[in-house]
């Protein structure tokens, strides 16, 4: 209900610009060289690892990390927990550019990305799981921009279509859940049909399950790591129950994301056990998951636990980055480190830099825009014409 | 609230229990497989090793020329792999303990009975002939190269230098050929008939009686027959596969298999969810609306009840400055009458 | 026993096909069916 900041006018060369512009630069140039001298100019996919980095991180690692939105959306207004109200904003903007940013990825890793509309209009695959993922992904950009345009609408005034979009909120969020319930494990599901080529540790028939319950632990965990560096950049714009609701949200967050980790943990070591697969944790790719699940899942959930006994926000926060860098190195791990493990060292595959490069610069779009928005539209505040929000 | 809690519980047990027990999807019954399906019988025994099968087939199918020729036989040094312009490669393996060393083995597509890259292909770029061959349509392909992540042969190959018409690329069992009643270029150019062109039952049937007839020349099994679920091209050896490079650990299920439980799961999660979340959503609304309430009867009952004590308190000091002023006019009329009385004593005397 | 599907593939094109047209179908039902048994009760809820 307070006023928000008037936006700061930043100059044109302030560093985040400049650095921004270097990475876009870069990006233009390998978008060149992409479409003009094929993929093999700028990565180092070859028929033996089909897919590299950019499957891996911008549309594995992307769709996980964006699930902040449905994991809010789904506490807010389904579960009615008014207190998480001032996170739920946030996280759909995140949401929303999260899946442009996996959809301009794509946009460069498939052969012919004009044809992505074949499959669901011209010539569907539905045994594929892959179809299964774009439909679902392609669905649920459309739910996450009607979900994000009321910030818009605000931002230009339109009340009308604004209270249209606000009314259809429920129904919004639920299919969200539900289209994020699917293709969250389908991203799983799709790596079901090589069994031949993914590491025994890492290949389960519960592997669905596995990658959906960890993409709420990364939702809740990104949720809780943006507020924390959108806290340090943009408190100018944060009116005073978003400050205040921020320590909530941490905590609420946190031991939430406490229970879903330990029960991912305990899912995990049920899968081993599945399949009788014990004596593989004594090998090198043994140690390499047991790193992942204690370093990056059994330890965030423990200070997790910490942080909620002891009311420490900082330990919260910690664990939530922990989290974080233990979805990329799952995701990552499941797609390039443990896919293709006995292929000899020769045929194994690193990325290009331009593939990193590409990446940087997909996610910098992202940040970008992000900026944009929340500087002008009212995602940390409330705009004071429509404050009858709730 | 219009569906009863009692009945909407109950549809919310029989949904778990359906989602605790998953079938997989599919009948129950076995699939045969097409009964015309051809395919080739490739007996590894007596392949030399002359490579003049891939040059039919760079021929037949107008590949470009590759950088040695076909009578180089250097790069049988290498193990190869196929590529864009190489639809099939033969590789040598030297087996010391093998009395009919080095053995060359030709590599292309299996043409599986169930294969993984036309399940994987969410555009439905594959299609498994009648005949047998597995083929590609390049005309729907977005380049997404799933099928390459997916065959568990590792047969599909990509066009990576081709920056806006990549194509996948893959032997096609010369499918044209076929229906013109031809031969594959590479089972006719063989100069050892190491191939055998037929119905895949056929083909079966004349491998196990070639093993039978010969058990010292062959090992007792055919590579194809299940692996996967049963491939086009067949194979008989007199070395165990794994030591030509043949993936043994396959297993039987075929790729479609694999995935059909996760596909079977799709429909219900779209079923149950929204029911299960617009049930918990309507049931926390209800709760919150009954909290509030309460909340509200109960500020209301203690506002009456501070009312109702403030108006008895109000009465009671009313009664209580009611009586206090009567004593006090008793008061002062006594003492009006004791100075009248006490006046009119004085005047008397 | 083969249905006229010669391999699992045709099979489960055929039937997956069909799920996600009913699919579709169920969501769109669905939302009627909840506005139907709720606009009753707009008043007193």
């Amino acid at each position: 209900m307070s006023e928000p900041a008037n936006p700061v006018e930043r100059p044109i060369f302030c560093p985040f610009n400049i650095i921004a512009g270097i990475i876009i630069l870069v990006g233009l140039g390998i978008t060149y060289l992409r479409f003009t001298g094929g993929l093999g100019a700028v990565t180092n996919l070859d028929d033996n690892n089909a897919w590299g980095f950019w499957i891996g991180f911008d549309l594995l690692c992307g769709v996980a990390l964006a699930a902040g939105g449905y994991t809010t959306a789904a506490a807010v207004e389904v579960f009615g927990m008014k207190k998480f109200h001032a996170a739920l904003r946030p996280a759909l903007l995140t949401g929303f550019l999260g899946y442009s940013m996996v959809v301009i990825a794509l946009l460069y890793d498939v052969g012919r990305p004009w044809r992505l509309p074949y499959p669901f209009v011209w010539s569907p695959g539905p045994t594929s799981v892959l179809f299964e993922v774009g439909a679902c992904v392609m669905l649920y950009l459309m739910v996450l921009f009607l979900e994000f345009s009321p910030m818009a609408l605000e931002w230009l005034g339109e009340r009308k279509l604004r209270r249209v979009l606000v009314r259809l909120t429920l129904l919004l969020t639920i299919f969200g859940i539900t289209l994020s319930t699917m293709h969250q494990s389908s991203l799983g599901a799709l790596f079901l049909i090589v069994p031949s080529k993914l590491h025994p540790l890492w290949y389960s028939s519960y592997l669905p399950v596995f990658f959906f319950v960890s993409s709420v632990a990364a939702g809740l965990s990104m949720v809780i790591f943006e507020s924390t560096l959108a806290h340090r950049a943009f408190s100018d714009k944060m009116d005073e129950e978003h400050k205040r609701a921020a320590d909530a949200v941490v905590l609420g967050f946190g031991k939430a994301a406490a229970f879903v980790l330990a029960v991912y943990f305990a899912i995990k070591t049920f899968g081993v056990a599945l399949d009788d697969n014990w004596g593989l944790l004594a090998t090198n790719y043994g140690l390499w998951f047991l790193l992942e699940m204690i370093g990056f899942v059994l330890l965030p959930c423990f200070l997790f636990v910490v942080g909620v006994r002891d009311l420490n926000p900082t330990v919260i926060r910690w664990a939530a980055f922990l989290t974080v860098l233990g979805i990329v190195l799952n995701r990552l791990n499941i797609c390039l480190i443990a896919f293709n493990w006995q292929l000899s060292p020769a045929d194994r595959y690193f990325p290009h830099w331009m593939e990193i490069g590409l990446s940087v610069f997909v996610v910098t779009l992202g940040v970008t825009a992000y900026r944009f928005i929340v500087t002008r539209m009212p995602v940390f505040y409330e705009h004071p014409d429509f404050s009858e929000g709730h | 609230m219009s569906i009863s809690r009692r009945r909407f519980l109950k549809s919310l047990t029989a949904a778990g229990v359906a989602m605790a027990a998953p079938r997989p999807a599919g009948a129950h019954g076995e699939f045969a497989g097409h009964p015309e399906s051809y395919g080739v019988l490739q007996d590894i025994t007596l392949c030399i090793g002359c490579r003049l099968c891939e040059k039919a087939c760079n021929q037949v199918n107008h590949l470009p020329a590759p950088e040695k020729p076909f009578d180089d036989l250097s790069v049988l040094e290498k193990h190869r792999r196929t590529d864009a312009k190489t639809y099939t490669v033969v590789n040598r393996y030297d087996i010391p303990s093998y009395h009919r060393s080095p053995v060359f083995n030709k590599f292309q597509c299996n043409h599986c009975q169930e294969p993984a890259c036309l399940s994987s292909c969410f555009v439905a770029a594959y299609t498994k002939t009648p005949e047998g061959a597995v083929v590609y349509d390049a005309s729907v392909c977005v380049g997404c190269r799933y099928c390459l992540v997916a065959c568990p042969f590792g047969v599909p190959t990509y066009e990576y230098r081709e920056p806006l018409e990549p194509t996948v690329r893959k032997c096609t069992m010369c499918y044209p050929r076929l229906l013109e009643g031809e031969l594959p270029g590479c089972v006719e150019a063989c100069p050892q008939q190491t191939m055998l062109f037929g119905k895949r039952e056929d083909l079966i049937a004349v491998a196990r009686e070639r093993i039978r007839k010969h058990p010292s020349r062959y090992v007792d099994h055919i590579y194809g027959e299940h692996e996967m679920g049963g491939t086009s091209w067949l194979y008989i050896s007199g070395v165990p596969f794994e030591e030509l490079g043949f993936r043994t650990d396959l297993g039987t299920t075929p790729a479609p298999k694999l995935t059909s439980g996760a596909l079977a799961a799709v429909p219900i999660i779209i079923g149950v969810w929204p029911a299960l979340l617009g049930g918990i959503y309507v049931m926390t609304r209800t709760k919150e609306k009954a909290a509030v309430r309460d909340k509200d009867s109960a500020v209301r009952r203690a506002i009456e009840e501070t009312q109702a004590a403030a108006d008895q308190a109000r009465k009671q000091a009313a009664e209580k400055a009611k009586v206090e002023r009567e004593k006090a006019v008793e008061l002062a009329v006594k003492k009006a009458l004791e100075k009248a009385a006490k006046e009119s004593a004085e005047e008397g005397s | 026993m083969s249905e006229g599907f010669h391999s699992l593939q045709e099979f489960m094109t055929h039937t997956k096909g069909i799920l996600y047209l009913l699919s579709l179908g169920y969501l769109v039902a669905f939302v009627l069916f909840w506005k139907y048994l709720h606009d009753r009760e707009n008043d007193d809820d």
